[in-house]
C-alpha cells in the first residue's frame, strides 16, 4: 500500500509526451493510423499489442528513428519535428540491446557522456552510479562479449539511464530473456523506474509484462489505439472483444440489450439470464446485440451443497491440469460455447471427474458488457 | 562396423598427410636450395651459405622491380578495398533486385582464365589509347583483387547490427561521430585484412602484370626474366623464398583480422534475431 502511494506521488498530471494525430504510412499501408496519446511525467507507460500493431513504429518515432507521415510529437512541451535522434531528450533500450562489442562495460556506459565533455572524475562517478543502479558494480572492465543476456540488458539500461533522459524508451527489453529472469527483471525495472522517477515507455506484446509493470497501458491493434487505461481497468473493463481477448482468457456470451441508460445496461443472455451491468465509458451501441464477458477465474466451483446468489449449472467436458490451477471446460445448457473456468487446486478441482455435473458461482460485478 | 571405424581414421590421416606433403614439398625445396653453395638445385647440398641472399640488395634491377611491386601493390590494394567496401556494404546492408546477380558478377574474375582476362584487358587498354605502364598493371590487379576483397569484407560486414548505429545516435552522437566511434572500429579489422590480402595477391601476380606492363618490371616479371640464366637461379630461389615468407605472414595476419572482425559483428547479430 505504501509503495502504491509513493508511485502515485511520483507522477504528475503534466504531459511528458504529447502524440497528436500521428499517422505513418508505407504506401497504402498504415503502420500507425491517426494515433493520439498523452503520456504523463514520471509514468511507467506501456504500448501493448500483437506484432505489427504499430507499437514499435510509434516508439521509434518518439526516439527519432522514424518520422510521422502526418501529425506531431512533442516531448516535454518541445515539438520534435525535424529534430534528429541525437538531439532528443530520450534514450532507448534496444531489443537486441545493441551493446558496442568493441568496448567494455564501462566504455559502453560512458559512450554518450563523452560528448558532454565532463571532467574525468564526474564522468567516472556517473558511470559508477549507473552501474550501481542496475547492480553491475564491479563488472565495468568486462568485455561485452563476456556478458550473459541479463547482464547485457542491464548494460543497455545503464547506458541509457546515465544520460539522465526525460524519457526512457524500452523496445521489448525482456523478450530475449528466459521466463525466470524475465519475471525478476519486471520487478527490478519497475523498482528502478520508481527510484529514478523518469518517464518510461515500454513496448511489449506480453500482456502480463504490461499488467505487472505499468501505471497505464495503451492497447493497440492494426495501427490504432483501442484503449488507454490502468492495468486493472484494461483487464477488468476491456472496451471490446479484441482487447478482452488479448489480455488473458475471456468467456464471451451473446447478449441482447433490454435497457440502456446513462450508467448501466440491462442485458438478456441465455446462460446467465437477465443481467444489469455498468455501462463502459466507451460503449457505443451497435444495434440491439452486445457481448457479455466474464474472466475464467471469476467463475468459482460450488462444492457439495454450497449455494450462491448468482450461479449457473452445467457439465464438465474437459479438464486440464496446470500445477497450481486446473482449467475446466464446462458446458452450460443454452450457451453455444462452453465456459472456461480456472480454479485453484486447494480444494481438489484437479479431481473433478470429466462428465460430472457442476455449479459455478459468479459475481455480477465481474460481468462486463462489450459492444459488438 | 568397429573395424571400419578403426580403419577409416588411419586411412584418412595417411591420406591427409600425403596431401599436405604433395602441396608443400615443392615449396619447401625453394628455401632449401636457396642456401646451397652450388648453383644447380641438386641433392646432396654441397654446402650452406647465405651468399645468395646477400647478393640480392646489390642488384639494381631487383631493387627497381621491388619498388614497382610495392607501388602497384599498395595502389591496387587501396583501390580494390575502397571499391570492395562500397560493394560489400551495399550487398550486406540493402535488399534490392539483382543483388545476387551483381554479387556473382563481381566474384566472376575469380574463375575466369587469367590469360584471357589479361589479353582482353590489354585490348581494352590499347583501344582506350592508354600506354602500358604500372598504372595499367594497377587497373588489372584491381580487377583480380576485388573478388578477394569482397569475400573478406562481406564476412566482416555480415550481421552488422544496424541498431548499433542507432544506439550511437540515440546517445547523442552525430552521423560522423557514429561512423568514427562505432562503424569504423568494428569493420577496421576486415578493412585491414582486405588491404593485406589484395597487396599479397598483387605482389605475387604474374600474368596480368606481364601483359599490361610497359618497360617496368614487377617482382614476378623480374624473376621470370632471370630464369633464362642458369647461374641466376639461386638468386631467384632466395628472392622467391622471401616473397613466399612475406605472402605467408601477410595472409596469416589478414586471416586473423578477418576472423576477429567476423566474430565481433556476428556475436551481436546472433542476438538480433
Amino acid at each position: 500500500m505504501l509503495e502504491r502511494v509513493q508511485s502515485e506521488r511520483m507522477q504528475s498530471d503534466r504531459t511528458m509526451i504529447d502524440i497528436r494525430d500521428v499517422t505513418r504510412s508505407y504506401g497504402s499501408f498504415k503502420a500507425l493510423d491517426n494515433a493520439s496519446l498523452a503520456i504523463r511525467e514520471g509514468e511507467f507507460f506501456s504500448l501493448l499489442g500483437p506484432s505489427g500493431c504499430g507499437k514499435t513504429t510509434l516508439l521509434r518515432m518518439i526516439a527519432g528513428f522514424d518520422t510521422p507521415t502526418s501529425g506531431s510529437i512533442a516531448v516535454d512541451g518541445q515539438p520534435m519535428d525535424g529534430i534528429p535522434a541525437n538531439r532528443r531528450p530520450t534514450n532507448m533500450v534496444f531489443q537486441s540491446y545493441a551493446i558496442f562489442p568493441h568496448l567494455n562495460v564501462e566504455q559502453n556506459v560512458a559512450y554518450g557522456l563523452k560528448r558532454l565533455k565532463l571532467d574525468a572524475g564526474e564522468e567516472k562517478r556517473r558511470v559508477e552510479e549507473a552501474l550501481a543502479q542496475v547492480s553491475l558494480t564491479g563488472l565495468g572492465k568486462r568485455r561485452a562479449t563476456e556478458l550473459s543476456g541479463g547482464q547485457r540488458q542491464r548494460v543497455a539500461l545503464a547506458r541509457a539511464l546515465v544520460m539522465r533522459p526525460k524519457v526512457l524508451l524500452l523496445d521489448e527489453p525482456l523478450s530475449a530473456l528466459d521466463k525466470k529472469l524475465r519475471e525478476q527483471m519486471q520487478v527490478e525495472l519497475r523498482r528502478l523506474q520508481q527510484a529514478v522517477g523518469i518517464t518510461f515507455v515500454l513496448v511489449t506484446h506480453d500482456q502480463y509484462e504490461a499488467l505487472a509493470m505499468s501505471d497505464r497501458i495503451a492497447v493497440m491493434f492494426g495501427g490504432r489505439i483501442a484503449q488507454v487505461a490502468s492495468p486493472k481497468e484494461i483487464y477488468q473493463r476491456p472496451v471490446n472483444r479484441q482487447v478482452a481477448d488479448f489480455l488473458g482468457g475471456m468467456n464471451f456470451v451473446k447478449a441482447e440489450i433490454v435497457e440502456e441508460n446513462g450508467a448501466s445496461l440491462v442485458l438478456d443472455t441465455l446462460g446467465f439470464g437477465r443481467v444489469r451491468t455498468d455501462k463502459p465509458k466507451a460503449f457505443m451501441r451497435n444495434g440491439g446485440a452486445a457481448t457479455l464477458g466474464i474472466r475464467p477465474e471469476r467463475l468459482r466451483v460450488l462444492w457439495d451443497n454450497a449455494s450462491a446468489k448468482f450461479e449457473v449449472a452445467g457439465k464438465v467436458v474437459e479438464r486440464h491440469y496446470f500445477g497450481e490451477i486446473t482449467h475446466l471446460i464446462v458446458e452450460i445448457p443454452g450457451l453455444e460455447k462452453p465456459l472456461s473456468v480456472t480454479e485453484t487446486n486447494d480444494f481438489g478441482a484437479d479431481d473433478i471427474p470429466v462428465g460430472a455435473p457442476i455449479r459455478l458461482a459468479y459475481d455480477p460485478e465481474a460481468l462486463v458488457a462489450m459492444a459488438d | 562396423m568397429t573395424a571400419m571405424r578403426r580403419f577409416l581414421p588411419g586411412w584418412l590421416s595417411s591420406y591427409a598427410t600425403l596431401y599436405i606433403l604433395f602441396l608443400y614439398l615443392p615449396v619447401i625445396f625453394l628455401p632449401i636450395f636457396s642456401i646451397n653453395t652450388a648453383a644447380t638445385p641438386k641433392f646432396p647440398l654441397s654446402g650452406i651459405t647465405l651468399h645468395w641472399y646477400e647478393d640480392l640488395p646489390k642488384t639494381p634491377a631487383l631493387i627497381d622491380a621491388t619498388w614497382n611491386s610495392l607501388l602497384v601493390g599498395i595502389s591496387a590494394s587501396i583501390l580494390s578495398t575502397v571499391l570492395g567496401i562500397l560493394a560489400a556494404r551495399s550487398i550486406t546492408r540493402y535488399r534490392y533486385p539483382g543483388r545476387r546477380a551483381i554479387n556473382g558478377l563481381i566474384m566472376a574474375p575469380l574463375v575466369l582464365p587469367e590469360v584471357i582476362v589479361a589479353i582482353s584487358m590489354l585490348l581494352v587498354m590499347l583501344q582506350l589509347g592508354l600506354s602500358l605502364s604500372l598504372f595499367t598493371v594497377v587497373l588489372g590487379h584491381v580487377l583480380v583483387c576485388i573478388p578477394y576483397s569482397m569475400t573478406v569484407l562481406t564476412s566482416g560486414f555480415e550481421g552488422f547490427d544496424r541498431s548499433l548505429e542507432e544506439a550511437s545516435a540515440d546517445l547523442g552522437e552525430s552521423a560522423f561521430g557514429t561512423f568514427r566511434r562505432v562503424t569504423l572500429p568494428m569493420v577496421a579489422p576486415a578493412i585491414i585484412s582486405s588491404l593485406l590480402v589484395c597487396f599479397t595477391i598483387s605482389l605475387d601476380e604474374f600474368i596480368i602484370a606481364f601483359f599490361l606492363t610497359g618497360t617496368e618490371a614487377t617482382l614476378p616479371i623480374y624473376i621470370w626474366g632471370q630464369l633464362r640464366f642458369a647461374a641466376k637461379l639461386p638468386g631467384v630461389l632466395a628472392l622467391g623464398t622471401l616473397l613466399l615468407l612475406a605472402s605467408f605472414v601477410l595472409m596469416t595476419i589478414a586471416e586473423i583480422l578477418r576472423r576477429r572482425a567476423a566474430r565481433r559483428t556476428q556475436n551481436e547479430g546472433g542476438l538480433h534475431a
